[in-house]
């Protein structure tokens, strides 16, 4: 009576590579950063929280459900700025989440309760695997709008725009802040403009999700500016935070959900209405992650350790890119791959197609998924090298 | 205040307290934190979906019991959860879709009466559109309501729900004893109802891992499938790491293969992957019997102390010639307790004397302590005499 479950597209490329002998092998599935060793990475302010955290011997005691005050506040206040006049204000809540999908799922699951307008999330064309089977369990249906050009390799800027400006109003739209996942194409500054004017006509309830601020760039700020522009322009958005990547947290699970409210009394309703949700979900949410983000963001030298430490982690990704591309021409490939170096953050779609990825699996023992997503995570300074060779090989 | 010590408003905060009134960090999980802090070879990289092996089937063998015949058949699984809530939801959201039919929101679900405040959201948060009640507390006698329970399973439409506390009931302290949890498993064989097991007190209420974990053993031996949500909050003191554990036992392996890959769709969509702090420490010190000896020592203590405050308790209400009979103040288990006070004679408490109860009547015994326990009770015995 109960189906086996389909097996994960990605822990079986994991699976796969696991079983390889050949000692030339290269995970490009990996979702976690890897430093020039492909070796996991612990930041070292991250480190020295810890060790200041241990040494305080703090209580275990229950959080409240809606989380660490000091922690949900300093994530407001890292992803909508100092100088907000949404923060300043207190005309927001922020919750803490479990991580990326719990604060996205809270979100979700806020919205199907009580965002009566519509039953519609759109997501961009293609978006993060997890996205769609979050907002149907939390009982919400999907749409999809143009986004990822396969011809190009780039953004489908008009046929994006077409498509939003279509969208019923009052539906849900969900929007990567920045490194989009799976494909790496971001819409530049003047774009975003001309989405959030659409998107603003429209009245669409906007969802962003920002998985990766400072790590797509190394800039925080500069990642933060698609979000701080829709504020800007007055539209109310709600928000998904994870922090698995930028401060390399995966396993503690931390995050927060963020509703822009029209006042600081709106915002305590919405609050009211979150812990309901969150209680019967997991009660409160883990204290050693949130903790551990908290001490960094609110530390003055902490958090500068943590804004050089990012930028080297975006810094490492970007020249992996680089160095891709110029090893490609190098071993004389004629393509055009500079959508490599145009896309940003862990992701990266090659434009490969999936007769190509085999090969690239069977020949060299390169493993990544079908759709040709490679996460250059997984690339090293010793690996490069070898990954544009294969790639030639399988392309010329 | 003297009273204040007895004080829990918060339903959630249920938390046990030293004699001192403070907050007890194991000295086990300081040890093992301390070790987890130190080793550097350690990381944050994502946890499995379903969690960390090592604590998986650690914490389920804690439940199961080494000797378990389910364990043995390798018909058990194991799902890392956030809490014994956690637990409790990524069950309830797999009954609703996998049991029963597919997706059947009317399968009845029955939760004690009363219970937990939060069992009610969470079936319902699931899915499920009929939440009964089935008959428990006894408030003339002061005890268990068996007949009624029993009476209200034999009338439950065939493939019930029942939501059973292992053991330290919530809120009433009040346990079946073997003898009735056989009549209980019988009819639950006999009309066909789903045991889900809330494990949230295992070793902290009587002491003893063991004891503390015969019921759900008894309806494994019994040849259940059942469900049973573990928290590791109180036994562990992990409050706020969240760690808890969903044990699933099923009739065969093949079974628990498909229901754990259904599970991690469901977790996928909750939270993808388990916080790992928690587990890490339960996993290190489950894992290593000299941390093992240690934390069932700690356990011992933190239950010692409640059954101490509890005789305590008892025999300065008896010596006051309090009226009523007060054996239920031991004969009650856990951290809570029905008092059988009224709701007047509870205002009066809150009011004059600011011992904090609920207006049930349930006081936190982790809330007494050897410098209030007089005030306690001569506080009960003036509510007693003066309100009726």
């Amino acid at each position: 009576h109960v189906e086996m479950g389909p097996p994960d597209p990605i822990l079986g490329v994991t699976e796969a590579f696991k079983r390889d002998t050949n000692s030339k092998k290269m995970n490009l599935g990996v979702g976690a950063y890897r430093d020039d060793n492909g070796k996991p990475y612990v930041l070292n302010c991250v480190r020295k929280a810890e060790a200041q955290i241990a040494a305080k011997k703090m209580d275990k005691e229950y959080l409240p459900i809606a989380g660490l005050a000091d922690f949900t506040r300093a994530s407001a206040e890292l992803a909508l700025g100092e100088n907000s006049e949404a923060f300043k204000s207190g005309r927001y809540v922020t919750v803490q989440g479990i991580s990326g999908t719990g604060s996205l799922r809270i979100g979700a699951n806020f919205l199907q309760r009580f965002f009566k307008s519509s039953r519609d999330v759109y997501l961009p064309k293609p978006s993060w695997g997890n996205h769609t089977p979050i907002f149907r369990d939390a009982g919400l249906q999907l749409q999809a709008y143009r986004y990822y050009d396969p011809k190009t390799c780039s953004l489908d800027f008009s046929g994006a725009m077409d498509d939003i400006s279509k969208i019923p109003e009052k539906s849900i739209i969900l929007l990567h802040a920045c490194a989009h996942n799976p494909t790496g194409v971001d819409p530049r500054q003047e774009q975003w403009k001309e989405m959030a004017a659409v998107v603003k006509k429209r009245n669409l309830l906007v969802y962003f999700d920002m998985a990766y601020q400072g790590f797509a760039s190394g800039d925080i700020n500069r990642d933060a500016w698609a979000v701080r522009h829709f504020i800007e322009q007055g539209i109310n958005i709600v928000l998904a935070q994870s922090y698995a990547k930028n401060m390399g947290l995966y396993g503690e699970r931390v995050g927060a959900f963020t509703v822009i409210c029209s006042d600081a009394e709106e915002a305590k309703r919405v609050e009211s209405q979150l812990k309901i949700l969150i209680r019967p979900m997991y009660s409160n949410p883990p204290i050693n992650g949130a903790r551990i983000a908290s001490l960094i963001l609110n530390s003055p030298d902490l958090r500068k350790e943590w804004l050089v430490e990012v930028k080297s982690m975006a810094d490492r990704i970007i020249s992996m890119r680089t160095q891709l591309v110029s090893n490609l021409k190098k071993e004389g490939s004629s393509h055009n791959w500079q959508h490599i170096t145009d896309q940003i953050g862990m992701f990266c779609f090659t434009g490969l197609k999936p007769e190509q990825v085999e090969r690239l699996t069977k020949e060299f023992s390169i493993y990544m998924t079908k759709d040709g997503r490679i996460s250059v995570a997984g690339v090293t300074s010793g690996n490069v090298g070898y990954l544009a060779h294969a790639i030639h090989q399988v392309t010329k | 205040r003297p009273g204040a010590a007895a004080e829990t408003a918060l339903p959630c905060l249920a938390a046990y307290r030293t004699d001192e009134g403070q907050p007890w960090v194991l000295p086990v999980v300081r040890k093992v934190e301390q070790m987890i802090a130190a080793d550097h070879s350690l990381n944050h990289e994502y946890l499995p979906i379903l969690g960390l092996p090592e604590f998986r089937a650690h914490a389920s063998r804690i439940a199961l019991g080494d000797g378990s015949p389910a364990i043995s058949e390798n018909r058990i699984g194991s799902v890392q959860s956030l809490g014994g809530t956690g637990a409790l939801r990524i069950g309830a959201e797999f009954l609703r879709r996998w049991y029963n039919g597919n997706n059947n929101t009317a399968t009845p679900v029955y939760i004690s009466s009363p219970s937990w405040e939060n069992h009610n959201s969470v079936f319902v948060d699931a899915g499920f559109k009929d939440i009964r009640t089935y008959r428990y507390w006894d408030a003339a006698k002061r005890g268990l309501d068996l007949h009624g329970l029993l009476e209200d399973m034999e009338k439950a439409p065939e493939f019930s729900i029942f939501i059973l506390h292992a053991c330290a009931h919530n809120p009433t302290g009040t346990d079946p004893t073997p003898d009735e949890w056989k009549q209980i498993a019988a009819v639950m064989k006999r009309r066909f109802l789903f045991p889900f097991f809330d494990s949230a007190y295992q070793g902290f209420a009587s002491g003893n891992l063991d004891k503390d974990a015969w019921a759900v053993r008894y309806f494994v031996s019994e040849g259940f499938e059942l469900f049973c949500a573990q928290s590791f909050s109180k036994n562990f003191g992990l409050y706020n790491e969240r760690v808890g554990n969903l044990t699933v036992v099923a009739k065969d392996a093949d079974s628990v293969k498909r229901v754990l890959s259904q599970m991690e769709k469901i977790v996928r969509t909750t939270w993808s992957n388990p916080p790992s702090q928690g587990a890490r420490i339960v996993a290190t010190t489950l894992t290593s019997p000299q941390l093992f000896a240690e934390w069932k020592d700690n356990v011992k203590t933190m239950a010692d102390r409640v059954l101490l405050m509890r005789s305590e308790l008892r025999s300065r209400l008896e010596a006051l010639g309090t009226p009523g009979t007060w054996n239920h103040i031991t004969d009650q288990i856990g951290m809570f307790s029905f008092t059988g006070l009224n709701p007047k004679q509870v205002e009066y408490m809150i009011k004059e004397k600011h011992i904090y109860l609920m207006a049930s009547g349930r006081i936190n015994m982790c809330g007494l302590t050897t410098k209030n326990l007089d005030y306690v009770a001569k506080s009960i015995h003036e509510a007693v005499t003066k309100i009726q």
